[in-house]
């Protein structure tokens, strides 16, 4: 079995393609960063669209205030009434939305590079199910609520994470090795899910299952200052690391022949990834598809060399914010978590994103 | 070393096997004798069979089992306990093992994907989506009706799956189906849980069915899903010399006269019956279809006329001996089987996996 023979939907760099080469943007001599065309409008074109979503959701709602209103709140100039729905509730649910999706977004397209499949995903490590496993744990045995909960996440997706990577690695960690111990790893941890979901109170075991789907409902400022601070330390690195990211997938000699240490690289990014997917949890529960979905829909929209770690996260942060406005509205006045509806559009979307390359006859 | 041993070929070396790793070249492993591997799974079959006949928390000696069976008297307890409940349930265990085993080892040939397991096409999630909609729609409660439930939403989705995978040129390769099995799981998997946080009765329900297990059935189950399973078993074993052909690659499998459409339907056809009939019945019960299939060609190779009726014989053993131990171990409560398939699987993988490279697919 290689590698090679499961990964034969990431699109190929093409390198050869003159007309999209680029250009290289050079800020000092240290940072140097090659900016393409159609990626930068693709970039533009998601910020705009973030904006608008997140005006909207800062705008509607059972208590609508205007534009101008939610600006001069913003400013600190608002009334009282707004400046407790702006700033209190819809501000912190957004900020958080957003710097989940992010997270998710660039761990997930860290991910499929360097399992260099397009299945890949922090799932694909037993990390959610092992946070789950955490959560569950803590709610329906130790019965207890609120940031234990998200502790028990962090230390079940750490652990089994950190178990995952020790148990794959044999002279460096290899892709298809990790996903195979992963999916090991899963299947025990599921099995263990599903058990501790029937031996407990429905009650208890429904409102488990909310955590485990994953929702942005409730959330505060004090669930987004810590994954804000986390985020503004990962990303940078992940984003430098990424350039040799980009000749990892050219495969590994041709990636060690152009300086690269693959092994440590490797390492280094699935740890920080990782991270990122943990503090998402943290912040959130494990939020389906976003990390599986959006990589591959910022790779079809940009067709770009490279790791395209800043239009995954992007995009990821467009699919959340989108899905919780749906999961908020489309049923109201039930809220659904938002992990229901990042599994449908998500995986709708992605469906409907394949016919149509393969219908043109691309991947 | 004598000198007059000539330098030996860089070829496949012959003799004892190579370490593992030891090239990545593809060497040719010294392979335990066939036959005699086919012999010991039937062994281990028998006994597993006899185990589940024997073992429980209720404990009847195997002679009065055996009177039990054969309709003569003895205590009629007992006798209740293994007409009743323990021989309708081994036979779940053999019809639910070897649709798993031969639709995991399908699976893994058609995808050329060596994770590929019931989970990926869409089956179990078509089955939870059927299964949700029965009890929280239509209102279904017995048993029978989720099972058909479940057997036409592992069909419908299934079809959708290959469908949408094979749209386009190219037609549906392995990866086309990955991707398609994927999306559409994730967007039913949402509307399940949608469903089980909308409605307290379905969760409840859902939650138990989620835990694949093998007790709690009588014979109709079987007796109603049993032309799915033949069909299914049939169709998979017709269906070696030409996935066997289509493993070369498809130009080299068409060469060889492999019709490399109608082998793709055709199997997928045996893995929707096989796959959506073992979920029916048992409910999702990980891990067997997808470590059965590597186990055993750990043993014979990756020929699929050996590959197909080991898995028959290997993956219904693994069932019965991972339910007979879940009656055992919590003793006097029980463990599902799945989850004890789980428990104990996934190691075996784990170890598989670092031990060597995976038998080629």
């Amino acid at each position: 079995m290689s590698a090679a023979s499961f990964d034969g939907a990431v699109p190929r760099p093409r390198v050869a393609d003159g007309a999209r080469a680029g250009r290289t943007v050079r800020a000092g001599r240290a940072l140097s960063v090659r900016v393409e065309g159609r990626t930068l409008t693709v970039c533009v074109v998601l910020l705009l669209l973030l904006a608008a979503v997140v005006s909207v959701s800062l705008t509607t709602g059972d208590y609508p205030i205007s534009v101008p209103d939610v600006l001069r709140t913003l400013l600190g100039r608002g009334e009282r009434a707004d400046e407790f729905i702006v700033l209190g509730l819809r501000l912190p649910r957004v900020v958080t939305g957003l710097l989940v999706g992010a997270a998710l977004g660039v761990a997930g397209a860290v991910f499929q590079l360097v399992t260099r499949n397009p299945l890949g995903s922090p799932d694909v490590i037993g990390f959610t199910s092992g946070a789950v496993t955490g959560a569950l744990v803590v709610l329906l045995v130790l019965q207890l609520g609120g940031w234990a909960v998200s502790f028990g996440a962090l230390v079940g997706g750490g652990v089994t994470a950190a178990l995952v990577y020790l148990l794959s690695s044999r002279g460096g960690v290899q892709g298809y090795r990790l996903i195979l111990v992963g999916i090991g790893a899963s299947a025990v941890l599921q099995a263990g899910n599903s058990y501790l979901l029937t031996r407990s109170r429905v009650e208890d075991a429904q409102s488990a299952q909310l955590w485990i789907t994953g929702s942005l409902n409730g959330r505060g400022w004090e669930q987004a200052t810590p994954l804000g601070i986390g985020l503004a330390v990962l990303l940078p690195v992940l984003l430098v690391a990424g350039r040799s990211l980009t000749l990892l997938d050219l495969g590994d000699d041709a990636a060690r022949a152009l300086g690269v240490d693959v092994g440590r690289t490797r390492a280094l990014v699935l740890v920080l990834a990782t991270a990122l997917t943990a503090l998402a949890a943290m912040a959130a529960g494990p939020i389906a598809f976003v990390a599986l979905a959006a990589p591959q829909v910022a790779r079809r929209l940009t067709g770009a060399v490279g790791a395209g770690l800043v239009t995954a996260g992007l995009t990821g942060a467009l699919l959340l914010l989108v899905s919780d406005l749906a999961a908020q509205r489309v049923f109201a006045p039930t809220q659904l978590p938002v992990g229901v509806v990042t599994g449908a559009v998500g995986g709708l979307y992605l469906a409907w994103l394949l016919v149509s390359q393969w219908r043109r006859g691309r991947g | 070393m004598p000198t007059s041993t000539p330098p030996r070929p860089a070829g496949p070396a012959p003799g004892p096997a190579p370490g593992p790793d030891a090239s990545p070249l593809p060497t040719r492993r010294r392979r335990v004798h066939r036959p005699t591997a086919l012999l010991v799974a039937l062994v281990l079959l028998l006994v597993a069979v006899t185990a589940s006949l024997a073992v429980g928390s209720r404990e009847i000696p195997l002679g009065t089992v055996v009177d039990a069976l054969r309709g003569a008297g003895g205590n009629a307890q007992d006798v209740l306990v293994v007409r009743e409940l323990r021989v309708p349930r081994t036979l779940v265990g053999i019809a639910v093992g070897v649709a798993l085993g031969l639709s995991g080892a399908l699976m893994q040939a058609l995808t050329r994907n060596p994770l590929a397991d019931p989970g990926l096409l869409g089956v179990n999630a078509g089955a939870a989506a059927a299964m949700v909609t029965a009890v929280g729609v239509l209102g279904l409660t017995s048993r029978l009706q989720l099972v058909w439930a479940a057997v036409a939403g592992a069909a419908v989705v299934s079809v959708l799956v290959y469908l949408l995978g094979a749209t386009g040129r190219g037609g549906a390769t392995p990866v086309r189906l990955a991707l398609a099995g994927t999306a559409i799981s994730a967007a039913l998997y949402a509307y399940v849980s949608g469903m089980v946080l909308l409605d307290t009765r379905t969760f409840d329900r859902f939650r138990f069915w989620q835990v694949g297990t093998l007790a709690g059935h009588d014979l109709t189950v079987v007796t109603q899903l049993l032309p799915f399973f033949v069909v299914g078993t049939v169709l998979a074993l017709s269906q070696a010399r030409s996935l066997n052909a289509l493993a070369l690659g498809e130009d080299s499998g068409r060469a060889l006269g492999a019709h490399v459409g109608r082998t793709r339907v055709l199997t997928a056809v045996a893995v929707t019956l096989l796959c959506g009939a073992a979920t029916a019945a048992a409910g999702p019960i990980a891990f067997v279809g997808l470590a059965v299939p590597h186990l055993v060609r750990a043993l014979t190779g990756p020929d699929q006329r050996w590959v197909l009726p080991l898995s028959c014989l290997v993956s219904p053993a693994l069932l019965l001996f991972g339910d007979v131990l879940g009656r055992v171990v919590v003793r006097p409560g029980e463990l599902e089987v799945s989850i004890v398939t789980a428990i104990l699987g996934a190691p075996v993988l784990i170890a598989l996996v670092r031990r060597r490279r995976l038998a080629q697919l």
